[in-house]
C-alpha cells in the first residue's frame, strides 16, 4: 500500500437469514490506490459496497474511513462518499443536467457550484449535448456514464463503484478508465467491483478475489499471477466440440491444469511437450499465451459456474 | 453515539422537498385543474344537487356546512394518495430513497420530506377547494387563514399514516384495502358530509377516536367565521397521530430499506 489506508474493513460478517453471505471480509485502500474487488455472481462484491455505503447493517465488523468508524462521521461519512451503485438509480423524473443538480442539493453544496461541476462532468463524460434531454432518451452506457459523473459531484475523496463499466462500448469504457486514473492521481481513493478482469489489470494498483464471501487472494495483479499461475498458459478447445483431453493425458505432466467450459487450461513454465502433442491431434485448437487475471480467478474460484448453494 | 441511519430529521429533509416540488412544477397545469375540477364537481353535485332538499345544517346553507368537510377530506386524499401511490414509486421502483440515502440525507430527512410534501400537496388541494367555495359565498375570512396551519397539519397526519403502509407494502395491490378500510370510513364518518351527533353514541365515540374528525371540528368553525372549541383536544389527537405516525414509518423505512 502506498500511504494510508483512507478505508479499512475489519473483519465484516453478514448474514441473510442465518446464511453468511460475507465470512470475515478485511481489507484495506490507501490513499490514492484503486483496489478492485473481483469475485463470481452472489460472491458478495455488492454487499460489500453496500455495508461501506451503511445500507446494509453489519453482522459484526468495522469499517474505518480515514481511521474513524463510519458510525462516527456525520452522515457515515457520505458527504466524503461517492457511489456508483449496481442499479444506476439514476432520478427519471428529471433531465440528464437536473440529475446532477439535484443530486448535488442533497449534498448541500451551493447552486453555482453545482452548475459549474455539472457542465464539467457532463463535458467529461461525453453527456454535454444530452444535458437537457430526458432519462428515457439515454442507452445503458450513457445512463452508466451519467452515474458515475453524478458519484462525482461533490468530489469525493473515496469512490465506490459496482461494476462501473457493464453494458459501456470500448470507447467509453477508456474514458472511464482515463478519468479514473486521473482522479487516483488527485489522491482519490478508488474502490471498484468488476467481472472484466483485463479491466482489474490495467487499472487496479491491487486486486481482491471474493468467493462466497471470503476474500481468497489480494495483491497486485502481476504478483497476482506469479504466485498463482506457474509459467504460461496452454488454451485447449476440439473443432468437434466435445470436451478436450478425454483421458485426461495432462495429468502429471503439468504443472496445473483447470477446466473452463469447453476448453482445457494448461499451466507450465515448459508446455513444449503438451503442444507438441496436442498439436498432433487435427481436431485440437492450441493458443499458447501468457498468463492474466482471468487464469488466476479460474483456478482461485474453481472452474464451472457453480449453481447457488442455498 | 451512531450517525448513520438516524430517524430524526434535519435539513436534508428539505431537499427532498424541493425535489418533489420541482417533479410536481414539470406537470403543473394538468395537476392543479385536477385540484379545482374535483372539488368543483363535490361542491356542485352535493352543496348544490342535495343541498336543495337538506336545506340548511347547523344554522348554515348546506353548500357552505359540505364546504369545509371536503376542505379536510381533500387534504386527507391528497397527502394519501401522495404518502402512498407517489412515495411507493420513489421507494420500490424509481429507488430514490436508495439513491438518497447515498447523499448525506438520512432515514429520517426522507421521511419528514416526504411528509413535508404531503401536508404541501394536501395544503395545495385544499386550498384550491377554499377558493372556489369563496366563490359560491360559503367562506367567511375572519378566521380563515387560521385553517391553514391546520390543513398542513392534516395532510402531515395523513402523509405519514399512509407512508407507514407504504413501508409495509409489495406492491400497489395492497393501497386499495388501505383506502377501503380507513380513508372512506373516515370520509363517510367523521362529519364531513353531516355533524357527528347525527350518530348513535358509540359511532360518535369511535368517529372520535379518528384523526379527520378534529381536522373538520377544527376546520369548520374557522371557515365559517368562527373560532373552534376545544382546540387543544383536537391539536392534540392530530399531534399525537402525526408523530406516532412519523415515527412508526420511520422504523418501517428503515426496516425496509437497510438490509
Ligand atoms: N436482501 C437480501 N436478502 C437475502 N439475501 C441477499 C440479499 N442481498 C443479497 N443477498 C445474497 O447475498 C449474496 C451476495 O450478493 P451480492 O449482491 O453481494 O453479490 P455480488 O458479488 O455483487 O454478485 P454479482 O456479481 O451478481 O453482482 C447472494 O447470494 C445474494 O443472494
Ligand atoms: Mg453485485
Amino acid at each position: 500500500m502506498p500511504t494510508l489506508p483512507r478505508l479499512e474493513l475489519c473483519a465484516l460478517h453478514k448474514n441473510y437469514g442465518g446464511r453468511a453471505v460475507l465470512q470475515g471480509v478485511s481489507l484495506a485502500v490507501g490513499v490514492g490506490e484503486c483496489y478492485a474487488l473481483l469475485g463470481p455472481n452472489g460472491a458478495g462484491k455488492s454487499t460489500t459496497i453496500r455495508c461501506i455505503q451503511g445500507l446494509t447493517p453489519l453482522t459484526s465488523g468495522t469499517i474505518l474511513l480515514d481511521g474513524l468508524p463510519l458510525a462516527q462521521w456525520p452522515a457515515g461519512g457520505h458527504e466524503f462518499m461517492g457511489v456508483v451503485p449496481q442499479g444506476d438509480q439514476l432520478d427519471p423524473d428529471f433531465t440528464v443536467e437536473e440529475n446532477l443538480w439535484i443530486y448535488g442539493r442533497y449534498f448541500g453544496l451551493p447552486k453555482g457550484q453545482i452548475r459549474q461541476r455539472s457542465r464539467e462532468l457532463l463535458a467529461l463524460m461525453m453527456l454535454t449535448e444530452y444535458a437537457h434531454r430526458p432519462l428515457q432518451v439515454l442507452s445503458g452506457g450513457m445512463r452508466r456514464r451519467l452515474a458515475v459523473a453524478r458519484a462525482l459531484i461533490h468530489a469525493p475523496r473515496l469512490l465506490l463503484l459496482d461494476e462501473p463499466t457493464t453494458g459501456l462500448d470500448p470507447q467509453a469504457r477508456h474514458l472511464l478508465w482515463t478519468r479514473l486514473r486521473t482522479l487516483q492521481r488527485e489522491g482519490v481513493t478508488l474502490l471498484l467491483t468488476t467481472h472484466y478482469l483485463d479491466e482489474a489489470e490495467r487499472l487496479a494498483d491491487r486486486v481482491g478475489i471474493l468467493d462466497g464471501g471470503i476474500l481468497l487472494a489480494e495483491d497486485t495483479p502481476s504478483m497476482l499471477i506469479r504466485t498463482h499461475i506457474p509459467g504460461d498458459v496452454l488454451e485447449l478447445r476440439r473443432r468437434d466440440g466435445m470436451l478436450p483431453d478425454p483421458e485426461n493425458w495432462h495429468e502429471g505432466r503439468v504443472a496445473a491444469a483447470e477446466r473452463a467450459g469447453d476448453t482445457l487450461l494448461l499451466f507450465d513454465r515448459d508446455l513444449d511437450p503438451a503442444r507438441a502433442h496436442f498439436a498432433a491431434e487435427p481436431q485440437y485448437q492450441l493458443l499458447l499465451r501468457p498468463a492474466t487475471l482471468e487464469d488466476v480467478f479460474l483456478r482461485l474460484t474453481g472452474r464451472e459456474l457453480r449453481e447457488e448453494a442455498s | 453515539m451512531n450517525r448513520q441511519n438516524s430517524l430524526f430529521p434535519g435539513w436534508g429533509a428539505l431537499a427532498l422537498v424541493r425535489r418533489n416540488l420541482l417533479v410536481w412544477r414539470k406537470l403543473l397545469l394538468p395537476s392543479l385543474l385536477g385540484n379545482f375540477i374535483d372539488p368543483l364537481l363535490y361542491l356542485l353535485a352535493l352543496g348544490y344537487g342535495l343541498g336543495h332538499y337538506v336545506g340548511r345544517m347547523e344554522g348554515m346553507p348546506y353548500l357552505t356546512f359540505i364546504a369545509s368537510g371536503i376542505v379536510a377530506s381533500s387534504a386527507m386524499n391528497t397527502a394519501t394518495f401522495e404518502g402512498l401511490y407517489s412515495a411507493y414509486t420513489r421507494m420500490a421502483v424509481q429507488q430514490t430513497y436508495l439513491s438518497l440515502l447515498a447523499t448525506p440525507l438520512q432515514i429520517g430527512d426522507i421521511v419528514m420530506g416526504e411528509l413535508l410534501w404531503c401536508a404541501v400537496k394536501g395544503a395545495i388541494s385544499a386550498v384550491a377547494i377554499v377558493l372556489v367555495a369563496a366563490f359560491f359565498g360559503a367562506v367567511d375570512w375572519a378566521w380563515a387563514w387560521l385553517a391553514l396551519p391546520i390543513i398542513l397539519l392534516t395532510g402531515f397526519v395523513f402523509g405519514a399514516m399512509a407512508l407507514a403502509v407504504t413501508a409495509l407494502s409489495r406492491s400497489y395491490d395492497f393501497f386499495m384495502y388501505y383506502f377501503t378500510l380507513a380513508i372512506t370510513p373516515m370520509f363517510l364518518f367523521c362529519g364531513v358530509f353531516y355533524p357527528l351527533h347525527s350518530l348513535p353514541k358509540l359511532a360518535q365515540m369511535l368517529a372520535g377516536l379518528l384523526p379527520l374528525t378534529h381536522a373538520v371540528l377544527l376546520l369548520r368553525p374557522l371557515l365559517t367565521g368562527h373560532l373552534p372549541s376545544q382546540v387543544p383536544l383536537h391539536l392534540a389527537v392530530l399531534g399525537a397521530y402525526g408523530l406516532f405516525g412519523y415515527g412508526i414509518a420511520a422504523y418501517l423505512l428503515r426496516r425496509r430499506l437497510l438490509r
